[in-house]
C-alpha cells in the first residue's frame, strides 16, 4: 500500500501548528496504524528529519496512551478499538489519511500529536477513590455479596481507559462519559456508596473548572469509545448529581 | 571461584510460618510525628510502585512518585489480563497458605527463597480483601460472591479475576489510592519523568536525577530512601508483550551504582501469544493463560497435514480428531493444557522445530475452543431444558458462555489476526513476557545499596526460575501494600534526625553532570542508523541465542555480538532533535543504551548457570524426554552480579538457597 498522510505538526504549545504532507509506501494490511507511523518515523530519522511525536505505550488497547484523530474520527474508522489496535487493512492503496491530535481546550498540545491529558488525573484526584486505608485490615472480601448484575455493570463502567476519545469527538469537548464511568462504578458498589454524594459533586466541579463543555446528549462519545462505555452512565451521573444536590441543600 | 562471596538474605530465624509475624513485631518503627519529616522517592507507578506510594503516603511519609507515562494509571501492570492468586480457599478445593507457597516454590523450579515466598502466600488473601474494599469490580457469581478460575501449574482454583482486564482493575485500584493521597498533598506526582541516575551520599541512596520528558529539563530530587518499582526488562528482546516504553534503565542505573543484579537470565517466555507476522512488528500481544482453562492446544499428527495447513489447502476445522496431536495432554496427563508456562512454551517450540507448525512462518500451534463450546452448550441446554442433541443450538449456547468468559480476548485476537476464533482455532506461539530475574533484594526488599529498595517485577525475589500465572499481580501488590511499608520503616527509623536532604551537594552535582554528558554524547553523534535498528538487532541476538533454549556456544557468541553491537551503537547511532523539549528518540536511545549493557550480563549469567531450571533451558542439560535437568549440588543458589566495568566482567556473588519446608525434587507435571 502507498499512502498520503496529512499530519499535524506543532513544535510545542506556544508555536502554531499545521498539517504537513508525507508519503509512505510498502505498508502491509497486517500492520497496525502505529506500526505504519513507525515506518514513517524511521524514514524521517534516516533523512535526519524530526520524527512525528505521538503517545503510545502498551499497543494492545488497554493503557489509553494512544490518541490520534484519524480522518475526523477518534482512533480512526474501526469501532471498539484504540489507534494501536487499528490495522491498515481498514485502508486502501492510495488513500489520503488526515492525522490530528485529540483536540480540546483542556488538552494543550505538547508536541505534534501528543497532548496533555492531566486534566483527567485532576478530576480523579477530586474524588475518584474510595476512602479506605491500604492496611489490609478490612473485612473479608466475601462479607458483602454484590448482585451480579450490579457487579457486571460496575465492571463495564470501570473498563474506561482514560484515553479521552470521548472528549476529542464531542462537539462540546465534554468529559461526561469519562466522569460518569468512574461515578457509576463506585455508585453501583456498596463500598463506594458511603461517599457517593461528595464524590459526584467534587468530580463534576473539577470537570467544570478544567474547562470541559456540557453534555448535550449527541451520543458521539459512546460511538467512538474504544471500550464501549455506555451512555447509560451519563444518565446515572446526572441522577447521582441531582440526588447529591438535593441532599446537600 | 576465588572471588565468590556469599550473600545473606537477612531472613528471620525460626519456623517458616511465624517468620513474617515475628519480624514485624521486632523491627523498628517510625513515629507518626517523625514520618512527616521523612521523604521517600518511588520510581514507577505500576501495581508495586502505585500501591507502595499510596501506602507510604497514608502512613505519613512524604512521597515523590515518578513515572515516564503521562499518567500513573498507564503503567504496564494495566495490561495484565488473567488474574491474581490468593489462598482464600473460597472454592473449598483444598487450598491453603502452604499450598500456594509450595506451588510457587515448585513452579519456580526451586530457585526462590522459601521465606519470601511464604510471606507472599501469607499476605495474598489480604490483597483481595483490600482490593474489594477499594471498589475493584472482580467477577462474581449469581450469589454475589467472588468467582475463581484456575491457572497453570496448580490443581486448585485460586485465581480472582475481572474478565481479561484484571491488571487494569487492580492498577486503577492502586491509582485511586494514590489519587486520595495526591489530593491530601502526601504524594507529589511527577508524570512524564524518567529516572536517569541514582544519587548516593555517604553510602546511602539519597536521591535521583530525572529528565522531564516534556521540557527536557534535568532535575535533582532528594529523599531519605529510594524505591525502584520500574518493572521488568523483557524489552531486551525488542519483541515482547511489554509496553513500548518498558525499560531497564532505573534498575540498571542502581546496578551500576552498587546494587547486585540477580539471575538476569531467568526470563519467562509465555506460551500463548499471537505469533509474529512480519519484520515491521513492534510488539507481541499476549492471549491470557486463563484461555488454557478451556482451550486445548494441538498440532496435526502428520507433517503432511501441517504442510497443507501452512499452504492453505487444508483447514484446521477439517482435520479429524484422530489426526490431531494434543501434545500437552499426551505428554503431561495430570496437568494437561495447564502445565506451567515454561513447560508449555518449550513443548510448542519442540513441535514447531520438528516441522508441525501451523502458520505461514511455521511458528504457531492451535489453541482450540471447540470442545469447550460444546461442553458449555450442552450444560446450558440441560439447564434450560432444551434439546441437547441440536448441534446448532448447542454451539450457539456454548459460544455465548465462552464469550462471557473471554470476550475481550477473542475480540482482541480477531482485530489483530483478522480471523474469528469462535469459528476457527486461535494460532499462538510463545513470546517474551516477564522477567523473574532483577535487582537482588534481602528479606526487607532492600538492595545491596543501603536505603535503595526494589519491589515488584524489578526485584528478583519470589518466582525463582519460572513464575506461575496470576502471581505477578499478587507479588506487586504484596510488596507495595503489605511488605515494603513495614520493612522500610525499620531502615528509616535511623533517619528521624537527618532532616531534609539537600540537592545542593557535590554528589548531586556529579550525578547530574554524568547524565548531561551522556545525553550530549548521544545527541552530538553524527551517525546514520536509528535507535530501533540497534534495538531490533539486539533483540534478535538475545532471542536466537538466549531464548527458549540456550547452549554454551551460542551464549559465548551472544556476549561478543552484544559487545560489538554496543560499540557500533556509539559510533553510528543517529539521535535526532535536541535535549530541550519533547524528544522520544532521545528517551529511547537512553533506554536502549542500557539494554545493550544488560544483554551482555544476561548472556553471561545464562552461560555461567550450567543447569536447566524453569525458563532457563540449557540444551546440554536435559533428560531423555527433553525436560529441564537441574543441578542442585552445584547451582542451588541465586546468582547476584556486582557491576565491575564491562558487564561480562561482573563479579558473581551467591546466595545459597536452603529448602527446609519443601523437599527438593524434580518437578513433574505428568
Amino acid at each position: 500500500m502507498k499512502l498520503n498522510l496529512k499530519i499535524w505538526r506543532q513544535e510545542n504549545n506556544k508555536s502554531k501548528g499545521e498539517l504537513r504532507d508525507y508519503e509512505v509506501s510498502d505498508i502491509t494490511a497486517d500492520m497496525s496504524f502505529l506500526e505504519m507511523m513507525d515506518v514513517l518515523n524511521e524514514e524521517l530519522i534516516c533523512r535526519n528529519e524530526d520524527p512525528v511525536a505521538f503517545d503510545h505505550d502498551c499497543r494492545e488497547g488497554i493503557c489509553g496512551s494512544c490518541s490520534m484523530f484519524i480522518n475526523g474520527q477518534a482512533h480512526g474508522p474501526d469501532r471498539l478499538v484504540t489507534t494501536c489496535q487499528l490495522h491498515m487493512r481498514k485502508f486502501n492503496d492510495g488513500d489520503t489519511i488526515y492525522i490530528e491530535p485529540f483536540r480540546a481546550k483542556p488538552f494543550p498540545v505538547i508536541k505534534d500529536l501528543v497532548v496533555d491529558r492531566s486534566a483527567f488525573d485532576r478530576i480523579q484526584h477530586a474524588g475518584g477513590y474510595v476512602s479506605v486505608n491500604t492496611s489490609g485490615n478490612t473485612q473479608d472480601a466475601n462479607a458483602i455479596p454484590i448482585e451480579k448484575k450490579d457487579a457486571d455493570k460496575a465492571f463495564d463502567a470501570a473498563t474506561c481507559i482514560g484515553c479521552a476519545a470521548c472528549v476529542a469527538t464531542c462537539k462540546n469537548a465534554s468529559a461526561m462519559l469519562f466522569v460518569s464511568a468512574k461515578v457509576s462504578q463506585y455508585s453501583l458498589l456498596p463500598q463506594g456508596k458511603v461517599e457517593a454524594t461528595d464524590r459526584v459533586l467534587k468530580m463534576v466541579k473539577q470537570m467544570d473548572e478544567e474547562g470541559f463543555g456540557n453534555c448535550t446528549n449527541t451520543g458521539a462519545c459512546e460511538v467512538e469509545c474504544p471500550k464501549g462505555i455506555s451512555l447509560d452512565n451519563i444518565a446515572r451521573l446526572n441522577r447521582e448529581f441531582l440526588k447529591a444536590k438535593y441532599k446537600t441543600q | 571461584m576465588a572471588d565468590t562471596k556469599f550473600l545473606h538474605s537477612k531472613e528471620p530465624t525460626g519456623d517458616l510460618a511465624g517468620k513474617w509475624e515475628r519480624h514485624k513485631n521486632e523491627i523498628n518503627l517510625v513515629s507518626p510525628a517523625n514520618k512527616r519529616l521523612i521523604d521517600v522517592i518511588v520510581v514507577g507507578t505500576g501495581l508495586a510502585g502505585g500501591s507502595a506510594s499510596a501506602t507510604l503516603a497514608e502512613l505519613g511519609y512524604n512521597v515523590k512518585s515518578f513515572c515516564f507515562q503521562d499518567s500513573p494509571r498507564r503503567a504496564h501492570s494495566i495490561a495484565a489480563q488473567g488474574g491474581i492468586n490468593a489462598a482464600k480457599n473460597y472454592q473449598g478445593d483444598g487450598d491453603s497458605t502452604y499450598r500456594l507457597f509450595y506451588d510457587t516454590i515448585k513452579g519456580g523450579d526451586y530457585r526462590s527463597r522459601e521465606s519470601n515466598v511464604y510471606r507472599l502466600a501469607e499476605v495474598s488473601a489480604n490483597i483481595i480483601d483490600q482490593c474489594v474494599a477499594q471498589g475493584v469490580p472482580f467477577a462474581r457469581d449469581y450469589g454475589g460472591l467472588l468467582d475463581n478460575r484456575s491457572f497453570g501449574g496448580v490443581l486448585v482454583s485460586r485465581t480472582f479475576y475481572a474478565k481479561g482486564q484484571t491488571g487494569q482493575q487492580l492498577l486503577l485500584g492502586a491509582y485511586s489510592a494514590m489519587n486520595r493521597q495526591i489530593s491530601r498533598g502526601k504524594i507529589k506526582m511527577y508524570s512524564r519523568h524518567e529516572m536517569l541516575e541514582l544519587v548516593i551520599v555517604d553510602g546511602k541512596a539519597r536521591g535521583i536525577i530525572t529528565r522531564n520528558l516534556v521540557t527536557g529539563k534535568i532535575e535533582r530530587h532528594s529523599a531519605h530512601a529510594v524505591v525502584i518499582a520500574s518493572g521488568g526488562y523483557g524489552n531486551l528482546f525488542y519483541l515482547s508483550t511489554n509496553a513500548m516504553g518498558s525499560n531497564v534503565t532505573a534498575s540498571w542505573k542502581i546496578h551500576k551504582k552498587g546494587a547486585f543484579f540477580a539471575n538476569p537470565c531467568f526470563t519467562q517466555i509465555h506460551p500463548t501469544c499471537i505469533p509474529v507476522s512480519g519484520d515491521y512488528q513492534s510488539k507481541l500481544t499476549l492471549m491470557s493463560e486463563s484461555l488454557r482453562n478451556d482451550g486445548r492446544i494441538w498440532v496435526p499428527k502428520s507433517k503432511d497435514d501441517a504442510k497443507k495447513i501452512r499452504e492453505g489447502s487444508l483447514k484446521p476445522t477439517d482435520l479429524k480428531e484422530e489426526d490431531r496431536d494434543y501434545y500437552l495432554e499426551r505428554r503431561y496427563p495430570a496437568f494437561g493444557n495447564l502445565v506451567p508456562r515454561d513447560v508449555a512454551s518449550r513443548a510448542a517450540k519442540e513441535r514447531c522445530d520438528a516441522g508441525y507448525g501451523v502458520n505461514k512462518t511455521g511458528e504457531a500451534v492451535y489453541l482450540d475452543f471447540y470442545d469447550a463450546v460444546i461442553r458449555y452448550g450442552k450444560e446450558q441446554a440441560q439447564i434450560k431444558n432444551l434439546d441437547t442433541e441440536d448441534k446448532d443450538l448447542i454451539e450457539k449456547l456454548g459460544k455465548e458462555i465462552v464469550k462471557s468468559k473471554y470476550g475481550n480476548l477473542f475480540q482482541m485476537y480477531e482485530k489483530i489476526v483478522d480471523q474469528n476464533p469462535y469459528e476457527t482455532p486461535m494460532m499462538i506461539y510463545p513470546a517474551v513476557h516477564y522477567t523473574m530475574g532483577g535487582v537482588w533484594v534481602d528479606y526487607n526488599l532492600m538492595t545491596t545499596i543501603p536505603g535503595c529498595f526494589a519491589i515488584g517485577e524489578a526485584n528478583f525475589s519470589d518466582h525463582g526460575a519460572n513464575r506461575l500465572g496470576a502471581s505477578a499481580l499478587m507479588q506487586g501488590l504484596a510488596d507495595g501494600y503489605f511488605v515494603l511499608p513495614y520493612t522500610i520503616g525499620d531502615y528509616l527509623s535511623a533517619d528521624i534526625r537527618t532532616g531534609p536532604i539537600s540537592t545542593d551537594t557535590k554528589e548531586f552535582e556529579e550525578a547530574q553532570k554524568s547524565v548531561e554528558e551522556k545525553i550530549e554524547k548521544l545527541l552530538s553523534n553524527k551517525g546514520i542508523k536509528s535507535v530501533d535498528y540497534f534495538h531490533k538487532k539486539l533483540g534478535k541476538i538475545i532471542w536466537n541465542k538466549c531464548g527458549m533454549a540456550r547452549n554454551k556456544k551460542g551464549l559465548e557468541e551472544a556476549i561478543q555480538e552484544v559487545k560489538e553491537l554496543r560499540k557500533e551503537f556509539y559510533i553510528s547511532v543517529n539521535v535526532t532533535g535536541k535535549n530541550k523539549g519533547f524528544n522520544e528518540t532521545l528517551s529511547k536511545a537512553l533506554r536502549v543504551a542500557d539494554f545493550l549493557e544488560l544483554g551482555e550480563l544476561f548472556a553471561k549469567d545464562a552461560l555461567d548457570r550450567e543447569e536447566s531450571c524453569g525458563g532457563h533451558f540449557r540444551e546440554e542439560h536435559q533428560t531423555k524426554e527433553g525436560e529441564a535437568l537441574r543441578n542442585d549440588e552445584k547451582y542451588n543458589f541465586v546468582s547476584a552480579w556486582e557491576y565491575n566495568g564491562e558487564p561480562s566482567e561482573a563479579i558473581l556473588h551467591k546466595e545459597e538457597l536452603t529448602f527446609k519446608n519443601v523437599e527438593l525434587k524434580t518437578r513433574s507435571y505428568k
